[in-house]
This record gives C-alpha cells, sequence and structure tokens, in this order.
C-alpha cells in the first residue's frame, strides 16, 4: 500500500513537470514520433561509459609494467617521464601528498589519483574517451586497462604484480571515496550564513 | 568601376581624397576589420553627411572604432574571457559569449550529427538535428558561467585586471531549443532512472552525470543562440543547458544521453568541478551558481575625469532564480543603496543594474552585492574564505570592489 502511494505521488508529480514547458496542452500527441529506432549495433558502439561498479568495462587485461611502456610513448609528453604534469594544461597524475586530505586549506595542494580521485573506473572510462590529447581513442582495451594500472601503481593504490581488468578496477581502494559529501548549499541565505 | 558599381574601398578612398585626406591604398584595411585595434583611429570623411556612405553588405561588422576581443585565445585547451568592460544591456554578442573548452572546438556537420538516447528508457531513440527541430521549441534568457569563474583573480590578484579577466567566464544569451522533458517523454523514462549522462562530441567526449529532475524541471537541448544557431564553440549544431547550473555541465557538441540510476562519475564531476570543504570533506554536485554581480564601468583601466555625477553599471545574476536586488556601496561596504534594475528580471539570468554616484574627488572603493528571490546574498571574500577555506575557489562568488584613487584611476580591489 504504501509503495503503491509512492508511486501514485511520483507518477502524479513526473506528468506534472512532464507537461509544464509544453504550450500545446490538451492537443499533445502521446508521442510525437519524431526520430528513429537506433540499432542494437549502433547503441553498442557508442555506449563507451564506465560506471563504478564496472558497468561498461570491455574484456582485455594490463599489468602495470606494461603501462610503464603505454604511459613512456602515449603520456610522457604532456604529463612528464613521471605523471608530474605541467600544470595548468597538463595536470600532475601521481605523487601529491596522501593522508592529511587538507585541501581547503590551499589550492596549490596537487589534486593526484591517489589522494583525490573517488573512483578507480574513472581512470580508464577518461583515458579510453579523451587520452592521449591529440589522438583520443587511440588506445587498445589492453593498453588502457595496462597504463590505468600503471597509474594505480605509481601511486601505491596496487601492487606491482596486479592485473587489471573489468573485475579487479571497480574492486580498487581509493582513499578519497569517502570524503565525498553532497552540495548542501540550497535554502542557504548566503552572507555570513554562505555554505 | 566599368560598371559602375561602388565599393567600400572606392567610396572611402574618394571620401578622404575629397577630405584633402589619406592615401587609403596604402591602409591595411582588412587589418582594421579584423585584426588589432588601430593605432590611429580609420580615416572617415570629415564631414559624413555630404558624401554617400559604404554599401550594404551580407554580413555586418562592428564599427572600426570599436574592439572589444575574448582574451586569452590559442590553446584547445583552456578558457577565453567575454570582454564584460565593453558589454552593454544583458545579452552577450555570441562572437563575445566566453568558452570554456577541454579538447578544441570540433568542427561538425549538422547533417550527420545526432543525438543517441537510451539506458533506462522504454524506447531507445536516435534524433538528427532536424528531427530536433521538429519538437515543440522554447526561447529563454539564460546565463552560462563557469564555475571557476573570478579563480584567477582569487589566486593572482592584480590591481590592473580588467572585469573581463575578473570574471569573464560570464555571459548570458536567448537561447533556443527542446525542452529536454519532452524528449524524455518521447522515449518514456523508466522507473528508477535517477541520473542521466550526458556526453559531448569534443575530442574529449566530455560526459557530465546530471539529475533526472533537471531534465523535467527547466533542461533544453537548445540549437540556437541570439537568433542564430550556436556558435561553434558554443556547441553547435546542439548543446544541452542547464539553466543555472555550472557551466561545465551545460555540455556542448551534445551526441549521447544515457538514463541510469546512479551518477556514472565521470573525470570531470570527479576529479575536477569539485570543491575541498574543511574538515577533510569535498563537495560533489555542486551545480547551481549563487548570486553574484560586478560593477563594469567603472572599473580599470577606465580613469574618471573629474569629480561629479556619474553611472555606475554591472551585472548581477543568480543560478537560483530571479535577482531581487542589488545593493551598491561608494565606501568599501560601510554603507549600501539600492541600485536601480534595468531589465526584465528573468529566472537565472542576467540582469544589468545602474547607481548614479556623485563623486566628490575622494579615495573610494565601489562594491556591488546581489541578493536573489530566494533571500541569498552575495557573500563577502572573508565570509567565502573562513567557510570553505583558503583552498576553495570554484564558486567563488565573492563581492568585487573597484577602487577609485584622487586621480580618478579605478583599480581592482581583490582584499577589499
Amino acid at each position: 500500500m504504501r509503495r503503491a502511494l509512492i508511486f501514485l505521488v511520483v507518477f502524479a508529480t513526473a506528468c506534472t513537470l512532464d507537461t509544464r514547458d509544453d504550450y500545446l496542452g490538451d492537443k499533445q500527441p502521446k508521442r510525437f514520433g519524431i526520430g528513429h529506432a537506433p540499432d542494437a549495433a549502433t547503441i553498442a558502439r557508442e555506449d563507451i561509459d564506465v560506471s563504478p561498479n564496472g558497468a561498461g568495462l570491455p574484456a582485455g587485461s594490463g599489468t602495470s609494467a606494461v603501462g610503464a611502456s603505454v604511459y613512456a610513448s602515449a603520456c610522457a609528453s604532456c604529463h612528464g617521464a613521471n605523471g608530474e604534469g605541467k600544470p595548468p594544461l597538463y595536470p600532475q597524475l601521481v605523487g601529491g601528498p596522501k593522508g592529511s586530505f587538507d585541501f581547503a586549506s590551499d589550492y596549490r595542494i596537487p589534486r593526484t589519483i591517489g589522494n583525490y580521485w573517488p573512483y578507480a573506473t574513472t581512470l580508464f572510462d577518461y583515458i579510453r574517451r579523451a587520452m592521449p590529447l591529440t589522438a583520443p581513442g587511440s588506445l587498445t582495451a589492453d593498453q588502457t586497462y595496462a597504463v590505468t594500472a600503471y597509474l594505480l601503481n605509481r601511486e601505491g593504490l596496487i601492487p606491482d604484480t596486479a592485473v587489471i581488468d573489468a573485475k579487479s578496477l571497480p574492486a580498487v581502494n581509493m582513499p578519497a571515496r569517502s570524503h565525498f559529501v553532497k552540495d548542501d548549499r540550497a535554502g542557504s541565505s548566503g552572507g555570513t550564513h554562505v555554505r | 568601376m566599368s560598371d559602375k558599381s561602388i565599393t567600400r574601398r572606392t567610396l572611402l578612398t574618394g571620401a578622404a581624397a575629397a577630405a584633402g585626406g589619406v592615401l587609403l591604398n596604402n591602409l591595411p584595411l582588412d587589418a582594421q576589420q579584423h585584426g588589432a585595434p588601430p593605432v590611429t583611429p580609420p580615416p572617415v570623411p570629415a564631414d559624413p553627411t555630404k558624401a554617400p556612405g559604404s554599401p550594404t553588405t551580407a554580413v555586418g561588422e562592428r564599427s572600426p572604432f570599436v574592439h572589444p576581443q575574448r582574451a586569452p585565445v590559442g590553446e584547445i585547451t583552456g578558457t577565453t574571457l567575454s570582454p564584460l568592460q565593453d558589454l552593454a544591456g544583458t545579452i552577450t554578442p555570441a562572437d563575445l559569449h566566453f568558452a570554456r573548452i577541454h579538447a578544441g572546438i570540433p568542427a561538425i556537420d549538422p547533417s550527420k550529427h545526432t543525438l543517441l538516447i537510451h539506458g533506462l528508457v522504454d524506447r531507445s531513440l536516435e534524433l538528427t538535428v532536424d528531427d530536433i527541430k521538429r519538437f515543440p521549441s522554447v526561447t529563454r534568457i539564460h546565463f552560462l558561467e563557469c564555475s571557476g569563474n573570478g579563480r584567477a583573480a582569487y589566486r593572482t590578484p592584480k590591481p590592473d585586471m580588467t572585469p573581463q579577466q575578473v570574471d569573464g567566464m560570464f555571459s548570458n544569451s536567448e537561447w533556443t531549443g527542446v525542452p529536454l522533458a519532452t524528449l524524455f517523454h518521447e522515449v518514456g523514462v523508466k522507473r528508477g532512472a535517477k541520473w542521466f549522462l550526458a556526453e559531448g562530441g569534443d575530442a574529449c567526449m566530455l560526459t557530465r552525470s546530471i539529475p533526472v529532475s533537471k531534465a523535467m524541471d527547466d533542461a533544453l537541448i537548445a540549437w540556437a543562440q541570439n537568433g542564430e544557431p550556436l556558435r561553434p564553440e558554443q556547441g553547435f549544431p546542439i548543446r544541452l543547458l542547464l539553466p543555472g547550473w555550472e557551466g561545465n555541465s551545460n555540455v556542448k557538441w551534445l551526441r549521447r544521453i544515457k538514463l541510469g540510476t546512479e551518477p556514472f562519475m565521470t573525470r570531470w564531476e570527479t576529479s575536477k568541478y569539485t570543491d575541498p570543504l574543511p574538515g577533510g570533506k569535498i563537495r560533489q554536485f555542486s551545480f547551481e551558481m549563487d548570486a553574484k554581480s560586478i560593477i563594469t564601468t567603472p572599473a580599470f583601466p577606465e580613469k574618471l575625469s573629474a569629480p561629479g555625477w556619474r553611472r555606475i553599471s554591472g551585472l548581477a545574476w543568480s543560478g537560483r532564480g530571479r535577482i531581487s536586488r542589488v545593493d551598491v556601496s561608494p565606501d568599501g561596504g560601510k554603507t549600501w543603496d539600492n541600485a536601480e534594475l534595468l531589465t526584465t528580471l528573468h529566472p537565472k539570468a542576467a540582469v544589468r543594474f545602474e547607481y548614479m554616484w556623485e563623486w566628490t574627488g575622494n579615495e573610494s572603493l565601489l562594491m556591488s552585492r546581489a541578493v536573489d528571490d530566494q533571500g541569498y546574498a552575495q557573500p563577502t571574500m572573508a565570509e567565502l574564505k573562513r567557510v570553505r577555506g583558503p583552498g576553495t575557489d570554484y564558486h567563488f562568488n565573492a563581492i568585487r570592489a573597484w577602487r577609485v584613487a584622487r586621480d580618478g584611476t579605478v583599480t581592482f580591489e581583490a582584499n577589499a
């Protein structure tokens, strides 16, 4: 009963919100029928995002040792031989201070994978879609796993021998994750009460 | 001139020659029209009422006496700032709208661009740009502001910063597009879908996770800006527009929307665009841009010529609703007075404020403070730093100040 009530409320709200932008009122068709249904291959080709639970990760695997050579050839020219970066255009990737988590005290404290990134899956997703800057999409799944492993290893998050794949990557413990909180600014009156 | 056609060049040449003037053939007309500001004003007839002017052209240009420019330029990852000090009213000319890009400005053939909507929907859908323009549209005025706006003026403040350099990652446009709610109605959002991923068509395929509730509220898929198709650096042919929300989430060159139960935790919403707070916390998904304002005149590099009455003018906005009031202080916040709001108060849009001020010739510190219809008042720099710590400078909406010296020079005052 309670579930049904909640559903009714949600449904009613959704209906209200759905039509708020529409000037057609009662004349709005159930659907406009514009556009076409994509085939499964199109969706499979485009659906490249990776979620924190690992959904979307492809087959393949990589180790830090292999990743070191991928990094040297594909990444080091911008991010430096040791991931030190060339800020502000090319961020520092590894080597930020660990343990203190005092970023609010100074914007110059480097925010790197090991001290600031909450999910290891984000690394794979971002490298695959955006890196390297001059040739995005050019790395294979194995190379992407490998360079991900290399960066995680450089931050001390996985051992030298770890094999990173669709199963192990989401399980990597990222120290920053517990520090992320929801936005609580709504309802603030600003001024001396700013949040 | 066998066909007796009159070109702009011959007219100008003739007029200048008639005025006993300059040999225009030696002057780089193109450079004057498109390049850096000329050292000397361009030649014009001594009396423009005594000779015909130039003929019409296919695309209009600014007066050769006027040279608003974005800056800096030339990078494929970075920001170019809008020249706030050169603008009037509230609408930013599209070619002067600020732009933040992460992997260059993509060249997109609109006839080949599609938007794919899939995930937790009843019917996946692929739409061409022409398809999107068939849906019922809305036209609305909204601002866009990068959540890093004002950061440079905080980290590396200098007295000789212009409004452009201080807060130029802000612009305001009239947008036309289809409500995202209409498209979500079309595909049928499944129960449990709380977030959607928006993916851009640039070379980093920029992605952000957005609550479905924003789509049902006021999000648009925009295809026009200020009466014309989007400019390439603003997302041509289509972009996501999330009124009042941080610029980065308004994904440009939109190519794909995927609905899911949880945020996707993309690089841009985790390692970037998150706000460290004291106590070892990081605020995430801080979408709304809080109320803010800046005086755009007088401001550096202007110099007041003499004491007397003068117009103070600026821009105010809030990502949570309408601006309800703007206060102006001539004395560094000791006293405040209501400014006049000159333009229609659209929600999540810029308003132009103005205040008539009689400068006595003494040193003055000019400030503006925006208040929105949620009762939120723009905080001081000290209040922001006290609450958020000195290391957090996204969503940096501190009260801005301009120092007027006795000799009339106006400089940016970062620590007022």
